[in-house]
């Protein structure tokens, strides 16, 4: 029930948005096609001031993935973890869900695929998985899109968030499932 | 940012010497940054009609009366934005469009608002606590269906996939918390922009 009605708003959102836009820029008279092609020639411009912070972040991150060193990380910790009730094919997840999105993705649909349905590793990876976003890449793409380069504090912030929400993951499905 | 850049490239080369895997993480140089153009070309068109619509929105005031509605959360949130920025409003919609799981809209956006963000902001190469506390509400991906997740749960036969959504919500939930909570304390904390200050990390 609750996801049915999840899946009409997600479905009916965007069409929505765009009728509640054209409709009222009608209704104010806006010049409809000018404005948009006005606003949508900075769409090539932004595109490309990304380019040189994203190659920065992902070269390095495509190299540190490269290096085998997460795998070496999951074994120094998976004895603790172990521990903890967790299990040490989620180790990787932890690691890589800040780094890249598709790595995360596709480390959750091996364990998946591995490990089936039932095991409590799906679970956890998939609750992991869905409740992140990956903070380096949209660190690269928002302050390159305005040229910043001196992040303050945004990625202490971001990784420490991440932090949060594994913890809040391992206790949640500790206890859910 | 500079150590960490500093460190994923040089642990990477160190660990695949170790590993004997260098040639792959020497692969992963070109690999990745046919990756990075890879994104940024990908988002043109969807980010030029995103930027054309917002546009459309800003004009005919659409932006105001969604930055009007939230106003009394964002002025706690976003203490230094003028009431009347247009970022606040594309902030709201940022954060609408990542809720529910639109992420295409969501980037084009957020990116809007992150332009918004630098008009107010002193030192032009620093992230001013605006900045930072919309990467931290972007950082923790809030969203209220992890709809790739359930993907896959459903092609693997995962009998009920939508018991994943409920505990999802709460963890995304109690991370989006924490990162605005975070960002606040920071923002209290780490050293203030001044012109031409630089507070590297």
């Amino acid at each position: 029930m609750f996801q049915q009605i999840m899946q009409t708003i997600s479905l009916w959102a965007l069409p929505a948005i765009l009728l509640l836009i054209l409709t009222m820029g009608l209704i104010k008279r806006i010049p409809l096609y000018e404005t948009f092609t006005d606003g949508a020639k900075d769409g090539f411009k932004v595109a490309i001031n990304i380019i040189p912070y994203l190659v920065a972040i992902i070269v390095a991150i495509s190299m540190f993935r490269a290096s085998g060193i997460i795998d070496l990380i999951g074994q120094v910790f998976s004895p603790v973890l172990a521990k903890l009730n967790i299990p040490a094919d989620t180790i990787p997840i932890m690691i890589v869900r800040s780094l890249s999105g598709s790595a995360a993705l596709g480390v959750f649909s091996d364990i998946a695929n591995n490990l089936g349905p039932d095991d409590y590793a799906t679970k956890l990876s998939a609750v992991m998985v869905g409740s992140s976003e990956t903070t380096f890449y949209v660190l690269a793409v928002y302050f390159g899109a305005v040229g910043i380069s001196k992040l303050r504090y945004a990625l202490l912030v971001g990784l420490l968030a991440d932090f949060i929400g594994i913890v809040a993951a391992v206790l949640v499905c500790n206890f859910v499932f | 940012m500079n150590y960490i850049f500093y460190f994923l490239i040089v642990i990477s080369i160190i660990a695949g010497a170790i590993n004997g895997r260098l040639s792959d993480v020497v692969n992963a140089i070109l690999s990745g940054a046919e990756l990075s153009v890879k994104v940024a070309f990908s988002l043109i068109g969807i980010m030029a009609f995103w930027l054309g619509m917002m546009k459309i929105a800003e004009k005919c005031g659409l932006i105001s009366i969604i930055a009007k509605i939230i106003k009394p959360i964002t002025k706690k949130i976003f203490k230094e934005i003028p009431e009347n920025s247009p970022a606040i409003g594309d902030i709201a919609m940022n954060f609408s469009a990542n809720a529910f799981g639109l992420s295409n809209a969501a980037t084009p956006i957020g990116l809007k608002a992150m332009e918004e963000l630098q008009k107010h902001n002193i030192d032009k190469s620093s992230a001013s606590n605006a900045m930072c506390m919309l990467l931290a509400m972007n950082t923790a991906g809030f969203q209220l269906i992890p709809a790739t997740v359930i993907a896959v749960l459903i092609g693997i036969g995962y009998k009920n996939p939508t018991e994943i959504i409920a505990p999802t919500l709460l963890v995304t939930s109690i991370a989006f918390i924490s990162a605005i909570l975070l960002a606040k304390i920071f923002e209290k904390i780490w050293k203030p922009q001044k012109e031409e200050t630089c507070s590297n990390k």
